[in-house]
């Protein structure tokens, strides 16, 4: 019941009310024993009429309708006039129906059924929607219902895009008229029989839209496609690769040590890495599928590519395959040199159905250091303590910056091949259009779009990089519109995150601001381990790890995440301190199960079983969305726990790591009983919240 | 939290004995027109006493026995006794049971077998015999079969398609592939493909925006673009927004400021916009975004069946 006033009803009416109930009552009662008792009788079928002129909502007098219209279709026989005078009836019975409630579901579908009958002039059909469409332009049911009478009377997209033009023409603000012209657009591109070129078709709709905008430029009607146009734009570019790791042309050294139990671990310049599962990760600049043995082939190997991304998914823009380099093939005396091509035999595509472009060809190699004698004898695990005075920023140079960070310098020779005039031009036209309506006034839209358009020419003119000449502006953007529309103000925030991420990690210069070595542990180690530091940036979103997939020490302490997606791509991350953030569940650590060398954690002082409602609770693979089956073992549970419910979420998720380090402490789950469940289920832990496990 | 917690807080007892009053009220004009519905409100109405913690205020028996008399030789559930089986009213029987713990006393390949039927060969839902097609019932479809455990019966690959072929250039969902986008039926598409595990299909940011736009001046939210705020909105929008983890992207507090604003404080119950009339409707959504918005004193709610988290984890862990 929608915009009824509260107000008591006054007596005179509450009797007119009463009589009104009484009289609908009866004819309820009415209907439904006729109903039950399959009376067709004219007297049933009117009163059946006038109850849902009353009441169209009431489903079941719909369906008696049409159980009668069968009745009397059959008893016509060959008859058309007969049969005619029977749909003729129904089709007034809607229309008597939908002039009481023009959001009737059930009006709506009889009149389908009536038509899907063949019974009716489908020209009439679309007078009446006319008619019915000026007196509320937003009416979903009837848009709709447009829609299937296009379909049935095969109207040209042309004609339909004309009909949404003239709508927008009446009133602007009409945003079903904008989505049908999205939808028609759509199917206009994909028949593409009309001869034209997206571009011709984008720039004509930019118009369109901006004419829109600038006319009132807050109202939304306009917003969502304009930023559909944006996309639509710069969904014309291929899939390219941005990055791997390794890196084409590196040379990894990996000493070997034994480790505590009886498996060799060995470690990649001071960290772990098990040979056995060695990562190779593939960075697209957008989600493609197709990622498969055939079209990426890695020389001698047999590889499984599986994409970074829910399990079942399958596209992504991270691909990953596991190496056994410890196996048959790897003698292991001299260096051996991996190789991968990708794209030679096509397969490989983006969403929108754009093929992989350039074939790339990526050499690295990988040698084993012999193993050093003290490394065996002295190797007594520390515990890692993420301490200030434990990291030092001496001069890392540019050949461990490639490895170990995997910092890759832009490949100039491929940019030109990616990048169409036409996508520039369009949206430096747009550029100009946004900076002409910021000038008459501080438009939130404005501001929003114009950020959107500089990201989206960095992102043309930069394909590889994250390089980007409109960052500082596009922050001053974004910082203002956390003023001016405070609601919003986490939305724009996690856009400046992505923006500072843009901005470190588009230099050398800037990166090596944040890396520090490491001398907090097992300083006896040959290599020194190197850490990014991006702790204390009030960060509240990751993303752009394109440039960092080989860092193994991560310290995002002091921010604001909430979510850490994106880590997953992180593949040979060992040490992460994720302390004093804003997780507020286990489930927030959900790309952690894909880090296979991770071994020290710490999510200390954060959120974690503070909050009633978990907003990850979907995005966690486990039973409620059917993607993994919790296998309880009765002995990990604690037995004076109320139930397993309880404890769910951190049993899926420590269940799948093998960390030897986890800090815990400053979250509202943490109590005694909590720890002797996490030692219970994480038989590798050797260090728990400060304390050594015995 | 303060603010919330004083005289213009949440009127615990008056929604209480409101919902009570309901349940018992059948011929005034507005019960009358809800009659054939009356399986949907006697959810609404219990699970909003159940997020108040009064659900014990009801006989469970009387409650079972009606529903139990809803139900057809097919398998599915009318609206009311006497009315036509249809999948809307089947859920809402399946949740009701499995507020009471009760899924058990169904005989659940019978259900089960009408449910599966109505799946049609593109993957899409009809709502019952006649063919209605929606995203709506595709939802349904995916809530009941995974709280009955029988997810297995249906093409879920095939369903998952149907419903990502609804998704618009906003990010959202219609009823049918080129319906425009309405946060109802975005709750309908994001639920079933977070109940699917395919919560990877939806454009997060693209609808995280969309949907936090919904958010108006006076802190309620709307449905579609340019359309006025209402309670019920609270619910389907942050939902929604909680699926995909985008909720913090709206401004909580002015949200709950309306919910509570669209209370009736004298006779119990909460409409669709300050001083309208109340309904049952508006109750369960407006009480059930609280919940979403970790009001205290209102037990927590699973964003995508839409049952208190207590339910739905016993069904999906005690198992
Ligand atoms: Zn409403």
């Amino acid at each position: 019941m929608h915009g009824r006033p509260r107000k008591p009803e006054k007596p005179e009416n509450a009797a007119a009310s009463a009589a009104k109930a009484e009289k609908l009552r009866l004819l309820q009662s009415q209907f439904l024993s006729n109903h039950h008792n399959r009376i067709y009788t004219k007297e049933a079928l009117e009163a059946n009429a006038k109850l849902l002129e009353i009441n169209p909502e009431y489903y079941t007098a719909w369906n008696y309708r049409k159980l009668a219209v069968q009745h009397y279709v059959a008893e016509a026989g060959s008859d058309p006039q007969a049969i005619k005078s029977v749909y003729d009836e129904e089709l007034r019975v809607v229309e008597a129906a939908l002039r009481q409630n023009f959001k009737s579901y059930g009006a709506w579908h009889h009149r389908k059924w009536v038509l899907s009958m063949g019974h009716s002039s489908l020209d009439q059909e679309l007078r009446l929607l006319d008619k019915l469409q000026q007196l509320d332009s937003r009416n979903f049911h009837a848009w709709n219902y447009r829609r299937f009478l296009a379909e049935l009377l095969n109207r040209s997209v042309e004609d339909e895009l004309m009909h949404t033009e003239d709508m927008i023409g009446i009133n602007f603000s009409n945003y079903s008229a904008w989505h049908n012209r999205s939808m028609l657009l759509c199917k206009q591109l994909k028949e593409n029989d009309t001869g034209l070129t997206s571009k011709d078709v984008l720039s004509n709709e930019y118009e369109l839209v901006q004419n829109a905008i600038f006319t009132d430029p807050d109202d939304q009607s306009g917003w969502f496609y304009h930023l559909w146009l944006i996309d639509q734009t710069m969904k014309a570019k291929p899939p390219i690769l941005t990055s791997s790791w390794p890196s084409n042309g590196s040379e990894l050294i990996i000493s070997r040590k034994q480790c505590q139990g009886k498996c060799p671990l060995y470690e990649y310049r001071g960290l772990n890495i098990d040979l056995k599962e060695f990562p190779v990760v593939l960075y697209f600049n957008q989600a493609v599928s197709g990622v498969r043995s055939s079209t990426v082939t890695v020389k001698s190997f047999n590889v499984t590519w599986k994409p970074l991304s829910p399990s079942n998914s399958l596209a992504s823009e991270i691909w990953v395959a596991y190496l056994n380099l410890a196996g048959e093939e790897c003698h292991f005396e001299g260096p051996i040199t991996v190789e991968f091509c990708i794209g030679q035999s096509q397969g490989i595509l983006s969403s929108s159905g754009s093929p992989y472009g350039k074939p790339l060809r990526v050499a690295f190699t990988v040698t084993k250091e012999p193993i050093r004698v003290q490394d065996v004898e002295g190797h007594n695990p520390e515990m890692v303590s993420w301490e200030d005075p434990n990291f030092c920023a001496d001069e890392v140079d540019s050949g461990v910056l490639n490895s170990d960070v995997s910092f890759i310098k832009e490949r100039k020779e491929n940019k030109e091949s990616t990048i169409s005039e036409w996508q520039k031009d369009t949206i430096s036209k747009e550029i100009a259009g946004f900076r002409d309506l910021l000038s008459i006034k501080d438009y939130k839209i404005g501001k929003l779009t114009l950020a959107r358009l500089l990201m989206a020419d960095d992102a043309l003119s930069f394909p590889y990089g994250n390089r980007s000449v409109h960052s500082a502006e596009v922050l001053e953007l974004l910082k203002d519109l956390t003023k001016s529309d405070p609601t919003h103000s986490r939305y724009y925030e996690e856009h400046i995150s992505l923006v500072l991420l843009q901005q470190l990690t588009s230099s050398e210069e800037m990166l090596r601001r944040h890396l520090f070595y490491f001398k907090g542990a097992n300083t006896s180690s040959f290599h020194k381990p190197l850490c990014l530091r991006l702790n204390n940036l009030s960060l509240s979103r990751l993303g752009l790890f394109n440039k960092l997939l080989g860092v193994q020490m991560l310290d995002l302490s002091n921010n604001e995440l909430q979510s850490i997606e994106g880590l997953e791509a992180m593949q040979l991350l060992s040490c992460l301190n994720l302390s004093k953030n804003k997780l507020g569940s286990f489930t927030a650590l959900e790309p952690l199960r894909h880090l296979k060398s991770l071994k020290v954690l710490n999510i200390s002082d954060n959120e974690i079983g503070s909050h009633s409602i978990d907003t990850r609770r979907y995005l966690f693979s486990s039973p409620l969305s059917h993607n993994e089956a919790v296998v309880w073992d009765p002995d990990v549970v604690p037995s004076d726990a109320a139930s397993p419910t309880n404890y769910w979420e951190a049993f899926m998720l420590f269940k799948s790591l093998k960390l030897t380090q986890l800090d815990t402490i400053g979250n509202a789950v943490d109590d005694g009983r909590f720890r002797s469940f996490l030692v219970k289920i994480m038989p590798s832990l050797l260090f728990l919240d400060g304390q050594k496990l015995v | 939290m303060e603010m919330e917690m004083g005289n213009s807080g949440l009127a615990v007892e008056k929604h209480v004995q409101y919902i009570l009053s309901v349940e018992k009220r059948k011929d005034d004009f507005v019960s009358v027109v809800m009659e054939h519905l009356r399986l949907n409100g006697a959810y609404w109405g219990l699970t909003t006493l159940d997020l108040l913690g009064k659900i014990h205020a009801v006989d469970v028996d009387e409650v079972v026995s009606w529903i139990m008399a809803c139900q057809h030789e097919s398998g599915g559930f009318g609206g009311n006794i006497g009315h036509d089986p249809h999948i809307l009213y089947t859920l809402s029987a399946v949740q009701v049971l499995a507020l009471f713990d009760k899924i058990h006393i169904l005989d659940i390949d019978k259900v089960t077998n009408y449910i599966t039927k109505l799946q049609n060969e593109d993957g899409s839902f009809s709502g019952d015999m006649w063919g209605e097609v929606d995203t709506r019932f595709s939802y349904i479809a995916i809530c009941c079969l995974s709280l009955l455990h029988r997810l297995d019966s249906i093409n879920v690959e095939k369903a998952v398609d149907y419903i990502v072929s609804c998704k618009n250039m906003d990010g959202g969902f219609g009823c049918t592939p080129g319906g425009e986008s309405h946060a109802g039926q975005i709750f309908c598409c994001v639920g079933a493909l977070a109940i699917t595990g395919s919560l990877d299909k939806v454009d997060k940011d693209l609808l995280g925006w969309w949907l936090c736009e919904r958010q108006v001046k006076s802190g309620g939210l709307n449905g579609r673009p340019e359309k006025l705020p209402d309670v019920c909105y609270s619910w389907w929008v942050l939902s929604s927004l909680i699926m995909i983890d985008r909720v913090h992207w709206i401004d909580k507090e002015k949200l709950i400021k309306f919910i509570l604003d669209c209370q009736d404080t004298e006779n119990g119950g909460i409409s669709d916009r300050p001083d309208d009339a109340v309904d049952v409707f508006h109750t369960y959504f407006g009480v059930a975004g609280l919940s979403l918005l970790e009001y205290p004193g209102v037990k927590p709610i699973d964003p995508a069946y839409a049952l208190p988290t207590d339910v739905v984890n016993r069904i999906f862990f005690n198992g």
